[in-house]
């Protein structure tokens, strides 16, 4: 457990860090607060509509496929750890894994799963 | 670990499974390579059949041989091999009685065939698993391919409705089992159904709170799959939502692959604890018989009927399950056989009466058919008739050898209970049949066509309905020699 | 320090669980969601499952909490409007049944009668070999069909995605 201490040091740094400087502006700065000001910033336009809008059903698909091979990705990783001891073999079972997702990409690509229709 | 080899896991062993991968991706890659318009795409069908018939061929094969493969995690015996056939058979007659139907409605997708192959895999897996963790993955295999079949007539919102409610109370269901086998797992400390045997043996038969609760919920996880009360809420909307053919499949296959599984887990790794299930499975099969029974009694619709006489004949298969002897795996094997055929004739002749967009579904569109196709009408007689156990069919040998079996255990209570219960289903299988014979039409019976390939299957469910009937013996002794090594 | 780590971490991920239970706000549902995860991926790296954590911050805070995200603002369900309770009646009986649960959980945890048994990998035998390290060794053996299967299954889920969600198929 001992080795996790850097990264509890750097969280405690990264969080005090942004506390300070939040603190700092709070405490120092000057807000004269106007309409104008608190509208939300488009740019400098002056903002059309509400942000809060429907998203098209396609990000869905899109994100979905992104689970998929997320998961996918996932598999490497313990597969890359032990790929020593797991010689010619292990690597046999990996392409096998791969190809047959990369068939699944190939049907998603053809069927127009990755076109903005 | 470095003595690894592929010979060390005999990758033969699941060449039928391989088949089916590859034929089911070679189907899709076909299908999105092809410039035809969606109605004319026949070679879908045909390249699908030749995958399951070459499967078949394949697993014929292994008959007789016993085999671990895989470090123990796959098994090869009579009793996977019956399954097998049984999963094959099933894929092979919805694939039949879909190639016109999915070109009627407009969902020729290579995607149908392929998730077809794909569900048969896990249920194969299931069938064969040896742990867990395998009967999980086969599981989840085979119920996401169904999810995604039933929502496949994307234009209808019964469909999509039945899809939603298959995923949302599927999902649920598979978190329960998951979580069974994380308990049982907790236990034991293992997930090799062997060693799990082995473990409950070395603590003299007697099971600790966590493993009996982990079997509660294996057993709530795959009550839901098998369509079994009070876990069948949602078996009427779904099946009739589906895609009919694909309803066929459903009612057949992965009750098949849940009971599969559920006499392997239970024989096997809970063999010596039959006192501790044996009641909650007795109550569950006096739930399911009668409640699939009764309220069959008052429907309409010719869908949701088979689908309350679906959960009704789940019912029967757990009176066997009950009485866990060795007559037991038999009777329930060859029931499952039996009602392979029956089922999937039954749908079969229902695609046929209900024509374009499933237009004619209740019952009364079944008066007068005698008249206008005494043919069609003789057929579903006998798939009915065998439903409702009536001899000399497949279904009343079936119903016989789950009596027996339960009576030979000493469930006299539970047959008698069972029997009352097949002589209500009596009631409404008849009403169809009269619906067909006594009453006129209520319709203008448009001239049916009846496809060959509808038609070879319809003639395939006949054959087997009346072979099992009358000659049951030959498939019977097969059965006796596929029982699991009990204990 | 471990088990004030433990503590903390999980005192946390209840109250972002609770938290994420009576927000209005979807979107901030979500991002609770995010924060209750992150913290039960601690709570695994202190039971030595360092792959277990990288898997829960990779797949769920990072993959499936974005289609959460993509489902909420897909349905954009207005937050101002008041619910109705479809199911009144349930409220009572579920409340019961809730604290029910609660008092078994607490009794069984107490009674110790849910044990359990150390398998083969214990806690040491994890650290020596390293969580990863013995994962990649299990499951390119012992486990190769279940791994080899998920790939099937992975592709399951790509034809239901583009059947399903796509527009014209």
């Amino acid at each position: 457990m001992i080795h996790y201490l850097p990264i509890l040091i750097l969280f405690f740094i990264a969080l005090g860090f942004a506390l300070t400087n939040v603190g700092i502006s709070e405490i120092l700065g000057r807000k004269r607060p106007t309409k104008e000001k608190l509208t939300p910033y488009e740019c400098g336009v002056e903002p059309v509509g509400s942000a809060h809008e429907r998203f098209s059903v396609k990000f869905y698909l899109i994100a979905m496929l992104f689970v998929v091979f997320d998961i996918e990705v996932v598999f490497m990783y313990p597969w890359a750890v032990a790929f020593k001891s797991l010689k010619l073999f292990g690597f046999i079972e990996m392409l096998i894994f791969i190809g047959i997702l990369l068939i699944c990409y190939f049907y998603i690509w053809k069927r127009g799963g990755l076109e903005w229709e | 670990m470095p003595n690894t080899s592929i010979m060390t896991f005999n990758i033969l062993s699941i060449l039928p499974v391989l088949i089916l991968a590859g034929f089911g991706m070679m189907v899709l890659v076909v299908d999105v390579l092809s410039s035809r318009k969606m109605g004319e795409k026949n070679f879908l069908a045909y390249l699908s059949l030749i995958g399951v018939v070459i499967a078949a061929f394949l697993s014929k094969n292994f008959t007789g041989t016993t085999l671990f493969s895989f470090y123990g995690a796959y098994t090869i015996d009579n009793y996977s091999l019956f399954f097998q056939f049984v999963f094959l058979l099933c894929a092979g007659l919805t694939i039949l009685i879909s190639k016109n139907y999915v070109q009627r409605e407009n969902i020729n997708y290579g995607e149908y065939y392929t998730l077809i192959l794909f569900s048969t895999i896990g249920m194969i897996l299931m069938a064969s698993g040896a742990d867990l963790l395998n009967i999980f993955i086969g599981l989840e295999i085979m119920s996401i391919s169904i999810y995604i079949l039933v929502g496949m007539k994307r234009t209808r919102l019964t469909s999509n409705e039945a899809s939603l409610k298959y995923f949302l109370l599927g999902a649920f269901s598979t978190g329960f089992l998951l979580y069974g086998i994380a308990l049982v797992y907790g236990a034991t400390g293992t997930i090799s159904l062997r060693q799990i045997a082995v473990f409950i043996a070395g603590k003299g038969g007697v099971l600790d709170p966590l493993l009996l609760a982990g079997m509660g919920l294996i057993i709530v996880g795959i009550g839901f799959k098998i369509a079994s009360a009070p876990f069948h809420a949602w078996v009427p909307d779904v099946y009739e939502g589906a895609p009919t053919a694909i309803t066929a499949f459903m009612a057949v296959g992965p009750k098949a692959a849940g009971f599969a599984a559920f006499l392997r887990i239970f024989f096997i790794a809970f063999g010596q604890v039959h006192q501790d299930w044996e009641k909650i499975i007795w109550i569950l099969a006096v739930l399911t018989m009668t409640t699939g029974n009764i309220i069959a009694l008052i429907q309409t619709n010719i869908k949701r009927m088979l689908a309350y006489s679906s959960i009704a004949h789940a019912g029967y298969l757990l009176i066997a399950l009950v009485a866990a002897n060795n007559m037991s795996v038999s009777a329930i094997l060859f029931y499952l056989l039996a009602y392979l055929f029956m089922n999937i004739g039954a749908f079969a002749i229902v695609i046929v009466i209900s024509q374009k967009e499933d237009s004619f579904l209740k019952i009364s569109d079944f008066s007068g058919l005698a008249y206008k196709h005494p043919r069609l009408a003789i057929a579903m007689t006998l798939f009915l008739l065998s439903m409702a156990g009536i001899p000399p069919t497949a279904g009343f040998v079936g119903k016989f050898y789950i009596f027996s079996s339960a009576i030979k255990s000493g469930y006299v209570l539970l047959a008698i209970i069972g029997v009352i219960n097949s002589v209500i289903a009596v009631f409404y299988y008849l009403r169809v049949t009269v619906a067909m014979y006594m009453r006129g039409p209520e319709r203008e019976f448009q001239p049916l066509t009846l496809s060959p390939f509808i038609f070879v299957a319809i003639i395939i469910s006949i054959i087997g309905t009346i072979q099992l009937g009358i000659f049951p013996a030959k498939v019977l002794e097969i059965a006796q020699r596929s029982i699991l090594l009990l204990r | 320090m471990e088990p004030y780590l433990f503590y903390v971490m999980a005192a946390t991920s209840v109250v972002a669980a609770l938290y994420l239970i009576f927000e209005k706000n979807p979107v901030f549902c979500a991002l609770y969601l995010v924060f209750s995860f992150i913290n039960i991926a601690v709570l695994y790296v202190l039971l030595e499952a360092q792959f277990i954590a990288a898997v829960q911050v990779i797949v769920y805070t990072g993959a499936i909490m974005v289609l959460f995200l993509f489902v909420i603002m897909l349905l954009m369900v207005d937050v101002k409007k008041k619910q109705k309770d479809d199911l009144p009646f349930q409220r009572i009986p579920a409340m019961v049944m809730g604290f029910v649960l609660l008092v078994v959980m607490g009794l069984a945890i107490k009674s110790k009668l849910f044990q359990g048994r150390e398998g083969e990998y214990t806690s040491a035998k994890v650290e020596s070999i390293g969580h990863t390290q013995l994962i990649g060794k299990l499951l390119f053996t012992d486990y190769l069909l279940p791994f080899e299967m998920t790939s099937i299954l992975l592709f399951v889920a790509v034809i239901g995605a583009i059947i399903l969600a796509k527009r014209k198929v």
